[in-house]
């Protein structure tokens, strides 16, 4: 079994993001990148399903040159090998093409993301690749087993679970309690700098958006406190003040 | 050994007389990608393993927790960085494995486990061990499925390590060593499957060490000690009542044991400097997201000009701490391969390294658990009333910390040897301090030269200040050792002024020289934070070898001598003045920003 996992790198969650003095780039300066935490998950289900069943585990990113540690951390962690596309992933319909393209050469049977990613949360990635690559693709999937060529899932929906199942090949956005997640070993990080890393060229240049600017959101107000024997100045500053009652 | 001398290698204790450059020394910002990936592994490990369950590992009634978080350690591989691949370990670098402690080295009792089976534990079967014993024994450890204690200190011998009463006498047969004793303070005693035990074969003046299995019979212990801290540690008195030891579990040679514990510290000593870089660095954050948070007055009081004196101090002192480590652990690390190209086996090449430099070990250790107390002390009070709560994270801290100061050879057992390692290198000419030492003399008799041109290249001044202090040393520590000659011994005080000098001077050298590597490469203004960090530290440390060279002097010197003496002092301690406090708040600033310690 072949199974392609797409990898993001972004910034991690703990970041205090800031932009460019335009606007329009995140201001990386200082900030570390790590795996993105749904893509993690779905690297995680990967390794078991390798140990599991004998899989073959490639990452995909779409990224520039400074992408590479955050791959060779995937592969640290059991991946066998990596392809980067070189180039920056300026938007969903581009990187989708990528993997698609990606897709169509190496024929896998699993397509493991996840179900968003944490920079632009679009969630629409696995859609497309599905789509470019005439095959299904459920998210956000919890959970995942493989009975030969059946995949058996339950994914949440509104209000509840649904269990379903269906025939590799498959695109899947993966998001906890898929799997556990890993840190990686000893021997996987020494071994992780000697595990094949291809980079390839972009393999099509449709970029459909452009990003204008970003916004902060407002800071948060400050938020009083007010003794739970004093009912009365609540009641004060929620009809004065907040004018809500 | 001729042969490997002969080469140009930086000695242990070779500082003090000779100027270093830049390029010289290993900074932390050299860290490969590999092993910044092993730093993220720790701290991942502790995340998700070690501190969802410190409280209950703190109030465990067994063993079983630590067992199994040592277990999950083995099982990713950091209970054999260090063995040697056909052991079953990972062949780590020196280096590497010193990160891993000192990234796991925030990780409370777990972090005292894992020290103690990796180094006290595992070490002595790894340098000292015949082919048979490593055979039998490191793969064992370095899987986790043993783990390992180690069993030197007696109640009636802790410092004075060779006066320990446990006896070994070989049975009739000739087949076993039959010991006999109490050992006391044993940290992993309560479930470890291998024991290293120092006992003495019959009247033997020296110890001897033993590789003993938990199953060999005639091994008792105790419940578990009531501690201050690390709690969740186990350590415990072991009783040895004819335990009957095959004569092959010999380690080294009979009488060997008392070397084989100095030098089985040493390596442990650099190794606590590590882990408690690691703590400070934990501690330290806690305390700056504490201050952003915390609001009095109507403002946070990281805002405040106190606290952010607390907050940039902590920094100075962990930078300039983990910058002296990492130049010692790379010294032991080049000495490694060196002895090995000549010739020598990987263990006889570390343990060859780790006595040449086992000054900067001793320093380094009094060092690193100074700078943690100083951190979690501060910690605490930045954290007011809630650091004292037992519900803080840095209450547990402050506990866990004082303990550093105390195992792996007491701070004042340290300084004391630091001190004498010099003067024996000294006295028997491998370390040539009687040119320098002449030179000061006549320097001190001269007129102070004021003719010559300034270098205002950056941290000219400093490590002018730095040669300075050198110079101070061998004025302070080459009078006293002229006048008191062995009774030095008996005055004690002085000897710890001496170190004192010595270790301020080695980390302030350290600090100034990471950051001026830092500055070759990235340029003076990327690097004005770190020249600050480098320079606070300078000006602390001028105090302290200041004062500790004035109490030293007049401590033995009078009259003219001493005039003289206290004149020169003041010339080599000479410094133009800076703002500290300007400085502090500048780190302090960027720190509160980042909401972490992020050097
Ligand atoms: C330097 C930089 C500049 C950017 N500029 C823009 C911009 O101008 N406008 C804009 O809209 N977005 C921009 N992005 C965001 C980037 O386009 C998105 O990360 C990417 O398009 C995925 O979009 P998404 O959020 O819809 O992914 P989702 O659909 O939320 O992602 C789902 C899954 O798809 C996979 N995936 C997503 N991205 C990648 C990737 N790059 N490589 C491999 N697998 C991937 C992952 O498994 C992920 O979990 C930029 C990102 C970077 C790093
Ligand atoms: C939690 C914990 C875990 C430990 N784990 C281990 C372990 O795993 N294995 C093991 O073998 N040991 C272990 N120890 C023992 C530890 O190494 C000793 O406690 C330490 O060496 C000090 O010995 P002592 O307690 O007998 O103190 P003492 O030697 O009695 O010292 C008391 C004081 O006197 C000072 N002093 C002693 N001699 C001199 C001198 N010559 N000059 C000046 N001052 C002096 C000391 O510095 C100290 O301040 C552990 C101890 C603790 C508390």
């Amino acid at each position: 079994m072949k199974i392609l996992v797409c990898i993001t790198h972004v910034p991690d969650t703990t970041t205090k993001i800031k932009f460019t003095p335009d606007n329009k780039q995140l201001d990386k300066n200082g900030v570390q990148f790590v795996i993105g935490p749904y893509d993690d998950y779905a690297l995680s289900r990967a390794i078991d399903l390798k140990n599991e069943l004998g899989a073959s585990v490639t990452i995909l990113n779409v990224g520039t040159a400074e992408t590479e540690p955050t791959i060779r951390k995937a592969l640290a962690l059991g991946a066998d090998d990596a392809i980067r596309i070189d180039a920056e992933p300026t938007d969903s319909y581009f990187v989708a093409q990528q993997i698609a393209a990606v897709a169509k050469q190496n024929n896998y049977d699993l397509i493991l993301m996840g179900r968003e990613s944490i920079d632009f949360n679009g969630g629409v990635v696995h859609g497309i690749v599905g789509e470019m690559l005439g095959i299904p693709a459920l998210s956000p999937v919890m959970k995942l087993d493989i009975e030969g060529n059946v995949a058996k899932m339950a994914r949440e929906i509104e209000g509840g679970k649904e269990y379903l199942e269906a025939e590799l090949p498959l695109v899947l956005g993966c998001q906890e309690p898929i799997a556990e997640w890993k840190i990686p070993n000893m021997r996987g990080i020494m071994s992780a700098r000697t595990k094949p890393l291809q980079v390839l060229p972009p393999f099509a240049e449709d970029v459909l958006t452009e990003t204008d600017s970003f916004e902060l959101p407002p800071p948060r107000k400050e938020c009083k406190l007010i003794d739970p024997d004093n009912v009365e100045e609540l009641i004060d500053l929620l009809q004065n003040e907040a004018k809500v009652l | 050994m001729e042969t490997v001398a002969n080469k140009n290698l930086i000695k242990g204790g070779e500082f003090l007389i000779k100027d270093v450059t830049p390029e010289e020394i290993f900074t932390p910002e050299e860290f490969t990608e590999e092993q910044r990936m092993l730093i993220q592994a720790c701290k991942d490990f502790l995340e998700k393993e070690v501190y969802p369950k410190v409280e209950e590992l703190d109030e465990a009634k067994d063993t079983s927790l630590m067992v199994s978080l040592l277990d999950k350690a083995g099982e990713l591989g950091l209970l054999g960085a260090g063995v040697p691949e056909e052991y079953g370990g990972m062949g780590m670098d020196f280096n590497s494995t010193m990160l891993i402690t000192e990234y796991l080295g925030a990780g409370h009792s777990f972090a005292v486990a894992f020290s103690a089976h990796t180094g006290i534990g595992t070490l002595p079967i790894q340098y000292y061990g015949n082919e048979e014993q490593k055979k039998k024994y490191l793969p064992k450890l370095a899987s986790g499925e043993w783990k390992a204690a180690y069993c030197l200190t007696e109640p009636d011998s802790g410092s004075d390590a060779n006066s320990g009463k446990t006896k070994a006498t070989l049975s009739e047969d000739g087949k076993y060593y039959i010991i006999n004793g109490q050992k006391m303070w044993i940290t992993n005693g309560g479930f470890a499957d291998v024991y290293i035990v120092f006992a003495k074969i019959d009247d033997d003046k020296n110890l001897s060490a033993f590789i003993v299995e938990k199953d060999f019979g005639g091994i008792t212990m105790n419940p578990p000690e009531k501690k201050m801290g690390i709690k969740g540690s186990d350590t415990r008195q072991i009783f040895f009542n004819d335990c009957k030891v095959p004569v092959e579990n010999l380690l080294s040679e009979r009488e060997n044991g008392f070397k084989i514990a100095v030098n089985i510290l040493n390596i442990g000593r650099i190794k606590l400097a590590a882990a408690a870089i690691g703590a400070s660095k934990a501690a330290l954050s806690h305390a700056i997201r504490y201050a952003n948070e915390r609001k009095q007055f109507g403002r946070p009081i990281s805002s405040f000009g106190a606290i952010k004196h607390k907050i940039a101090e902590s920094a100075v002192k962990i930078f300039a701490s983990e910058a002296a480590t990492y130049r010692a652990g790379q010294n032991i690390e080049d000495a490694i391969k060196m002895y090995k190209e000549a010739g020598m086996s990987d263990s006889e090449a570390k343990l060859e390294s780790l006595k040449q430099f086992a000054i900067e070990c001793a320093m380094m250790k009094v060092h690193g658990s100074e700078v943690l107390d100083y951190v979690v002390d501060e910690a605490v009070q930045i954290y007011g009333g809630m650091g004292y709560s037992a519900e803080s994270p840095v209450e547990r801290a402050y506990r866990d910390a004082r303990i550093n100061r105390i195992f792996e050879g007491t701070n004042e057992i340290n300084r004391l040897l630091t001190v004498d390692m010099i003067l024996r290198r000294a006295m028997k000419g491998e370390l040539d301090v009687m040119g320098p030492a002449m030179a000061v003399a006549k320097e001190l008799m001269a007129i102070p030269d004021f003719g010559a041109e300034a270098d205002t290249s950056l941290f000219a001044a400093e490590l002018k200040a730095v040669k300075n202090f050198k110079k101070a040393i061998l004025m302070v520590a080459g009078a006293a050792a002229q006048k008191l000659g062995k009774g030095l011994g008996e005055e004690q005080e002085i000897i710890m002024n001496v170190a004192d000098m010595l270790i301020e001077t080695y980390v302030t050298e350290s600090v100034l020289l990471r950051v001026l590597k830092m500055a070759q490469k990235q340029g003076e203004e990327a690097t004005a934070l770190y020249q600050d960090l480098a320079r606070v530290y300078l000006y602390d440390a001028v105090d302290v070898i200041q004062k500790a060279a004035r109490e030293a002097i007049t401590a033995f010197a009078e009259g003219d001598e001493l005039r003289v003496m206290l004149l020169g002092l003041k010339r080599f301690t000479k410094l133009e003045p800076f703002n500290v406090k300007a400085a502090r708040r500048r780190i302090a600033d960027y720190l509160i920003e980042k909401n972490e310690y992020a050097f």
